[in-house]
């Protein structure tokens, strides 16, 4: 086919990730068919420029940029294709979100199977990073419950992979960063669920040992588990937090299943303590983004979390947490902020953090929020889950932090991948080829480029995540 | 593709300035080149002779770090030639935060009775004209951006039109006209748009200059200058800065006195 679009000028649009801590400018092309993404495709062979694919933009890292050269926002072509409520499986388009996604099988009793923390993310996104939810250990990655995926190759070959038909792409792009083709269609199960509620059970872990016991233990017997640690304390009490598990709610135990299954039932309050506009909160939020003002913020979170207790909350408000507080991000102020976030097994989890915790309290360089969940190894080939826990840490970006951060990231990466650790592209902004080397092994990303070689043989999809880690 | 350098990877702790200098062969071009990689810049430098601009270039990596400077050889004058060299270089450069237009030829006549229009022109279609091939799609980059900064390094010769030399008179002003145009455009779009207007500095060109050299200063000064102003977002300086007192005087002074002056 004859490219006959042309690099406008008009194009360049400044990006940035998520966490507001990097810009690229790139030229933004916005498809709508898929014919046209094979033009871009064209376009960029042409011009001796690459391209990357880029969904909602929520990624913490560099996985949806690609300074100077071209970036194909999928976000128009977002339709859901097909919805058949009496199996469960839906067929969509890459740029669809998981907002469109669980909006529109909710109301029929049904639920996507694995969600992020938050709802903006695109299934095209969600599988390039082979996201996990707060059921990992249970349910593992998005990927497994994908049953069919058609994709555009740079090579100019549509294919089709189940996990059975064409596996090994199966197993490599899903997983594999929008870097051996565009996703065009996927086809998913859902998870049936009886009411719109979770039952979700709360309470304290007094400190880090007693915080990854407690997911440990606690994990076999629920839905979905998560964990949130206080990582501005020390001493005796470091790593402690608060544990939330949750189990869906079967028929019999809600009253009324119709009702709380209504999407008027799942929506997050726009406004706190029926007052305040949620949408300019973020401002307020941004004289604590400071290690006193966050320091303050933990403990207060953690005395109330002191409570054990019950309750029952729609699963939109228990997955959805990242959306609670709408540009929340932004409080982090100029510089942004990073996630860290290492995935260590369960037997060397509790020493590397320790030490990792202890390091970042020393320093002075504290991360403000600090996540953990359980989670298993799966099949995919850049896989980052490991059989353990993960534990995401969010630092805020300052010019004077820059280079202590830097100094002391490098030195968590070391104690993550001398206890077997590994680390998740879709977070991580600071993984290097060597890290990346060490937890992935020569043998998978020898792999992974073969596979890259098969489909996109002139290396026309390639974003600054790609170059940062495979360089 | 596989042949043309990689772009530095940029990331939150290691953030990356990427700038463009046209004319960084030598004078304040090659001052200024080294002064930004010291502040961090990946640089792509430009000018037409090689040998030169290779070796400002190797100076560059073995001080600051390998990989920081690309060097494209590259006449101003050569303007089809233009959006597709912005284009690699935007690429090599993984992004564009600055560019910065040096470039510039001065051919004195060599006495008040003197008129030379072969050389004239070439001042105007290297000065003028360079710049505005290579600003008017990086002003279309960065509007479109919404972010960016573009630095034209124009003259106190371009303040006035004098008996020395009508041509390079006319390419300086030309240009302070030119980035005051963009200026006035770009600010609105979040691009800060700055005029640098040199007195004399020590470089080659000052052989140019006919009779006395006043308030003459080294090129690391004029480049200092230059950069406190970019930090600063300036929209205009003089360097030194008394320059802008005399040329304040001589906008002034009236024309029935300055046709009769000889400089």
């Amino acid at each position: 086919m004859e490219a006959n679009m042309s690099l406008s000028l008009n194009s360049f649009t400044q990006l940035e990730n998520f966490g507001h801590s990097l810009r690229a400018p790139s030229y933004l092309f916005r498809p709508a068919r898929a014919e046209e993404i094979y033009e871009v495709f064209c376009l960029a062979e042409k011009t001796g420029l690459t391209v990357t694919a880029r969904g909602a933009g929520r990624s913490y890292n560099d996985a949806a940029l690609n300074g100077g050269g071209i970036v194909l926002d999928l976000s128009a072509m977002n339709q859901i294709l097909e919805w058949d409520p009496a199996s469960g499986l839906v067929r969509c388009e890459p740029g669809a979100t998981l907002e469109q996604l669980w909006q529109r099988v909710e109301p029929d009793g049904w639920w996507p199977p694995v969600v992020s923390g938050t709802m903006k993310t695109t299934l095209g996104g969600c599988l390039g990073a082979n996201i996990h939810g707060k059921n990992n250990f249970k349910r593992g990655t998005i990927g497994e419950h994908v049953l069919e995926f058609s994709a555009l190759l740079p090579n100019g070959e549509s294919v089709t992979c189940t996990p059975e038909k064409n596996a090994d792409l199966f197993y490599a792009m899903i997983s594999g960063l929008g870097m051996l083709g565009i996703f065009t269609s996927v086809t998913m199960q859902m998870k049936r669920i009886e009411s719109g509620l979770l039952e979700v059970h709360a309470w304290p872990a007094h400190d880090l040992h007693e915080h990854l016991s407690l997911l440990l233990d606690n994990a076999p017997g629920y839905d979905y588990i998560v964990g949130w640690m206080d990582t501005m304390n020390g001493g005796k009490s470091l790593g402690r937090g608060q544990i939330h598990a949750a189990n869906y709610v079967h028929a019999n135990e809600d009253p009324n299943p119709q009702k709380t299954m209504q999407l008027s039932n799942q929506v997050l309050p726009p406004r706190i303590f029926g007052v305040f506009p949620k949408s300019i909160l973020y401002l307020f939020m941004k004289p604590f983004a400071n290690n006193l003002g966050w320091w303050a913020v933990n403990i207060a979170k953690y005395a109330a979390s002191l409570r054990r207790h019950t309750f029952r909350q729609p699963h939109a408000a228990f997955h959805f947490l990242l959306d609670y507080v709408p540009n929340w991000e932004l409080s982090y102020g100029r510089g942004g902020l990073i996630q860290y976030q290492s995935f260590l097994p369960r037997e060397t989890a509790e020493q590397a953090w320790r030490e990792m915790l202890s390091m970042s309290l020393k320093r002075g360089l504290p991360s403000y929020l600090g996540v953990t969940k359980r989670h298993r190894p799966d099949k995919f080939l850049l896989s980052h889950a490991v059989d353990g826990f993960s534990l995401a840490l969010d630092f805020k970006v300052t010019d004077g932090r820059r280079a202590k951060l830097s100094q002391m990231l490098q030195e968590f990466d070391r104690i993550v991948l001398q206890a077997g650790g590994r680390f998740y592209f879709a977070k991580n902004s600071e993984t290097s080829a060597e890290s990346t080397r060490a937890f992935l092994g020569e043998e998978t990303i020898s792999k992974f480029k073969q596979l890259k070689k098969r489909c996109d043989p002139n290396h026309v999809l390639e974003s600054d995540l790609f170059r940062r880690i495979f360089e | 593709m596989s042949n043309y350098p990689k772009p530095v990877t940029a990331t939150p702790l290691h953030p990356r300035r990427r700038g463009i200098v046209i004319g960084a062969s030598d004078g304040i071009g090659a001052a200024l080149a080294r002064r930004l990689a010291r502040e961090g810049y990946t640089l792509a430098l430009l000018a037409r002779r090689k040998d030169k601009l290779e070796s400002v270039c190797d100076e560059i990596n073995r001080a600051a770090g390998e990989g920081l400077a690309h060097a494209y050889i590259h006449d101003v004058a050569e303007y089809e030639k233009v959006p597709e060299l912005l284009r690699r270089i935007v690429a090599d450069l993984g992004g564009l935060d600055l560019v910065v237009f040096v470039a510039g030829v001065n051919y004195p006549p060599g006495g008040i009775e003197k008129y030379n229009f072969e050389n004239d022109r070439t001042m105007i279609e290297v000065n003028l004209i360079g710049a505005m091939a290579w600003l008017t799609p990086v002003a279309e980059m960065f509007q479109s951006a919404r972010a960016g900064q573009i630095v034209g390094v124009g003259s106190v010769a371009g303040d006035r039109g004098r008996v020395g030399n009508p041509g390079y008179n006319t390419s300086k002003a030309g240009l302070a006209t030119y980035l005051e145009a963009l200026r006035n455009r770009l600010t609105r779009r979040g691009v800060n748009v700055l005029t640098v207007k040199p007195g004399f500095v020590e470089t080659a060109m000052i052989k140019a200059a006919q009779g006395p050299t006043p308030f003459m200063i080294p090129t690391e000064k004029a480049v200092d200058d230059i950069w406190k102003a970019m930090r600063k977002r300036r929209q205009m300086i003089y360097t030194p800065g008394i320059w802008r007192w005399i040329m304040l005087a001589i906008q002034h002074t009236p024309s029935f006195i300055f046709r009769r002056l000889s400089f």
